[in-house]
């Protein structure tokens, strides 16, 4: 892939991550406006994706008895395998439309002074796009959240109710020890949404521009390569598609194998114990 | 004499012959059998830290020696050496001699020494995705024996050896794991004498099972020391003198007292011996 | 643990409104509840929608006939269903054996350095999004064949199978008892023998079960087959020739503006779905008797 993409680092150097220009036509390749709509579409995504799946995590562990908590773990490990394409394409159709007629008017009037809610609400754009990932990561980041607060030994709850705490800040104790394994556990659910491709490319509107408002189309790495790398014209195009894949690679990997070291540690200090 | 030099803490001279007379007949029996076991300043370390030192032990051929001691003082080490087990574990190292047959260790394949030395483990642990046939025989069929004929002699001669053939002969196509944990346990003594060894080693083979299966392993014992030569490692006393011949009393990764089993526990020499047998530790 | 110590009582050394805390206590909880309620509503929405949608398009045609032209009713994706079977089925040539492979050599010759290698690079390899599988099928098979086709498809949807096959492999061959290992070689028999005949034979129903996981998966996948297989109008079982596929076919149909397209995808998409719920269940039911028989 590195070789592939000579022709684009020689064309545009380190220009080729800040410049904000994508034109195929004049043969001009700025990868700067997927760049910016995946890390926006993608932390929104984690931020509206963790305090949920902390919560479910909590609930399956904590809360719920053994009767449910098989098949409402297994819902959501079924969440977790649909494949992305049957995302994006509910994501049009249910979501986006939803998006239109109800959520981002009562976001405008509501919140419309800032300027994340201003513009006209098409239903596809960077919040729908942020929605559907969150729905996606969400099962990724329960399941190893739980992961994490089975390794807290229970005597260490126990001890807190001992001390007579309630259920609720013997579980935020149990969180507040597992906040790096918790971490580890976001950062795994960033990489996966920072790589989603089908649904993002389906729902985001898919328009090389930044703009402050999440109502706006953008445009992700991983969708520019699926929508334009088949029928890219000419060696610079395809070489500058790869050089965009090659970021992409790069950024996953980093914050792949940051998130693992992150839950390793966490797993082998409470097994060490 | 090679004993002595070697310092092998040799079985010692009979002073309690007279008063047990049948003590000769076994050791005329045995005094010229030869060595079928032979351990010379054998050390395991894992991790750098030693778990048995120097232990210098032989043992005669078809006669069952148990090892006793407290726990962790390296009696299974002992044991698993001699079969090499400990390959199996990273960052063990293991020194000094050990001979099998008259043969250094170094000079077998590690395979063909399993295949002489069989073992039996604490838990049974037949496999679980055969049938009680298959299990019996699957040692000589992984090594390629594919004679059904054979297989099916093999199977009822070692299923009767090990007092479960009238047990499960009706039942040899139902898997292993249906059967009781006694009967689980002589059928891995059956599944280790079906590779034909010279020596089983037994590693605790009773202490995950109850007393009345305990009864019947400890008879199997007792009667396979006709044909093979047995060590088994133990952590009950009465078990030890009800099947052995000899025992060894380990201590802290010491060999400290190697003796006729009814002298260990009528009169033992070392004092250690007398508190752990009496009980004062343990 | 002097630590949580400290942590515990410097929270219940403060006098606190015991009332107060009960109600966070409540109120923290119950939403603990709607997160779980919020978190499984899409998943009923979707299922509750691809069947309402796609059920009317959904008969035998379907499986058996050809895409109509627009402005046809009726047809079927008989083509992007062969093509996937086909595509699935090839990756798994590839897929399976590596993935077993390297699982048995992590977890039964682990400790040297290549076997940690092997492990870091699996789980490295299933954070790589599978657009850039995509890319990098087409960099080795795409472009010294000059272009697209189902071998190329095929090795991308097999090399997206194995980091999962090769995690489950690990885990099913981690829970084989060391006793049994110990038990087969102390019967002579070498340690191949004993990996391949014991261990793989005791371990092999949920290494099944991870296999059909990383198929299901597979069959869904569409970023890499876009410029890896390409996707076909017409029937095609030719390996070097661009082929269709059903999740290709779905993304074509439903960003088209034709309705009767877009009802042939969400068949597909019932389809899939399906297939999807079917394994996980399957898989579901195969390990809890696993554990219930302790094997």
């Amino acid at each position: 892939m590195f070789q592939d993409s000579i022709d684009a680092r020689e064309a545009f150097g380190w220009k080729f991550i800040f410049s904000n220009e994508w034109d195929p036509v004049k043969e001009k390749f700025g990868a700067l406006p997927f760049i910016f709509g995946t890390v926006v579409s993608s932390v929104l995504a984690l931020l509206l994706a963790l305090p949920v799946s902390i919560g479910v995590a909590v609930f399956l562990n904590e809360i719920v008895n053994k009767t449910l908590r098989t098949p409402l773990s297994f819902l959501i490990e079924i969440l977790a395998a649909i494949p992305s394409i049957i995302y994006g394409f509910w994501g049009i159709f249910v979501l986006a439309p939803f998006m239109r007629s109800t959520v981002q008017p009562f976001l405008q009037s509501t919140l419309g002074f800032l300027p994340f809610f201003k513009g006209t609400p098409y239903g596809t754009g960077l919040l729908t796009a942020a929605i559907i990932l969150a729905i996606m990561i969400t099962p990724i980041i329960t399941a190893i959240t739980r992961d994490v607060l089975k390794a807290i030994p229970t005597a260490q709850r126990e001890a807190a109710y001992a001390l007579g705490a309630t259920k609720w800040e013997a579980i935020k104790m149990a969180l507040l020890n597992a906040r790096s394994g918790i971490l580890g556990a976001s950062v795994l659910g960033l990489g996966r949404a920072i790589g989603e491709t089908m649904a993002v490319t389906m729902v985001i509107g898919n328009r090389a521009e930044i703009s402050a408002s999440l109502f706006e189309p953008a445009y992700t790495m991983a969708s520019v390569i699926a929508n334009e790398f088949a029928e890219a014209s000419g060696n610079l195009h395809v070489s500058a598609l790869i050089e965009v894949g090659l970021i992409l690679f790069a950024v996953t990997f980093i914050i792949n194998s940051f998130a693992r070291l992150l839950i390793y540690s966490f797993t082998r200090k409470t097994e060490g114990k | 004499m090679e004993e002595e030099k070697l310092n092998i803490i040799s079985l010692p001279v009979e002073d309690d012959k007279e008063i047990i007379p049948e003590m000769e007949v076994i050791e005329a029996e045995q005094g010229g059998r030869e060595f079928e076991v032979e351990t010379k300043n054998l050390s395991v370390s894992f991790n750098g830290r030693p778990a048995i030192s120097d232990i210098n032990l032989s043992v005669r051929k078809q006669t069952a020696t148990a090892i006793i001691g407290p726990s962790g003082c390296g009696k299974s080490t002992f044991l698993r050496a001699l079969n090499f087990m400990h390959d199996m574990i990273p960052k063990s190292k293991v020194t000094g001699e050990i001979i099998i047959n008259k043969h250094s260790i170094s000079e077998y394949d590690t395979v063909d020494l399993r295949k002489k030395v069989g073992m039996v483990f604490q838990k049974p642990n037949p496999f679980p995705k055969m049938s009680i046939f298959e299990n019996v025989v699957s040692g000589l069929k992984m090594n390629g024996n594919k004679d059904k004929k054979n297989l099916n002699e093999v199977a009822e001669n070692c299923l009767k050896h090990a007092g479960l053939w009238e047990e499960v002969k009706d039942r040899l196509k139902e898997p292993a794991v249906s059967l009781s944990g006694g009967q689980q346990q002589r059928l891995c003594i059956a599944r280790t004498i079906a590779v034909s060894p010279e020596i089983i080693l037994m590693d605790e083979p009773t202490s995950a099972l109850d007393p009345i299966s305990t009864q019947k392993i400890e008879e199997l014992i007792f009667n396979l020391k006709k044909e093979f030569t047995i060590l088994v490692v133990t952590h009950n006393m009465q078990q030890a003198a009800r099947v052995s011949d000899h025992t060894a009393f380990f201590y802290m990764g010491k060999l400290v007292e190697y003796s006729r089993t009814r002298r260990m526990f009528t009169n033992p020499k070392e004092k250690l011996t007398e508190e752990y047998i009496t009980g004062k530790f343990g | 643990m002097e630590e949580t110590v400290q942590q515990y009582t410097s929270v219940f050394a403060k006098p606190k409104n015991l009332r107060r805390r009960k109600i966070v206590n409540s109120t923290m909880l119950f939403l603990c509840v709607v997160a779980a309620i919020i978190s499984i509503l899409p998943l009923f929405y979707i299922f509750f929608y691809t069947t309402k949608s796609g059920i009317s398009s959904l008969n035998w045609d379907f499986f058996t006939q050809m895409p109509k032209p627009v402005g046809e009713a009726g047809g079927g994706m008989a083509n992007g269903i062969i093509g996937t079977l086909i595509l699935v089925s090839l990756g798994s040539v590839i897929g399976i054996p590596v993935g077993v492979m390297a699982g048995i050599y992590v977890t039964e010759y682990s400790g040297g350095l290549f076997s940690n290698l092997v492990k870091f690079v699996t789980d490295v390899l299933s954070g790589v999004p599978s657009i850039i599988i995509g890319i990098f099928a087409y960099g080795v098979i795409v472009i010294p064949m000059q272009g697209f086709s189902t071998i190329a498809g095929s090795f991308a949807l097999g090399i997206l199978m194995v980091p999962t096959i090769t995690r489950i492999t690990e885990e099913m061959l981690k829970l084989v008892p060391q006793s049994l290992r110990e038990a087969s070689l102390a019967l002579g028999v070498s340690r191949w023998k004993t990996t391949l005949q014991i261990v793989l034979r005791t371990a092999s129903g949920g290494i099944i079960t991870g296999i059909l996981l990383a198929i299901a998966r597979a069959a869904g996948e569409t970023a890499p087959l876009l410029f890896t297989a390409f996707g076909n109008r017409f029937w095609s079982t030719d390996l070097n020739q661009p082929i269709a596929s059903l999740p290709v076919q779905i993304f074509n149909y439903a960003i088209s503006p034709f309705e009767d397209w877009h009802n042939q995808a969400w068949a597909g998409a019932l389809v899939l779905i399906l297939l999807v719920f079917v394994v996980n269940l399957i898989v579901r039911i195969v390990t809890r008797d696993k554990f219930a028989n302790k094997v």
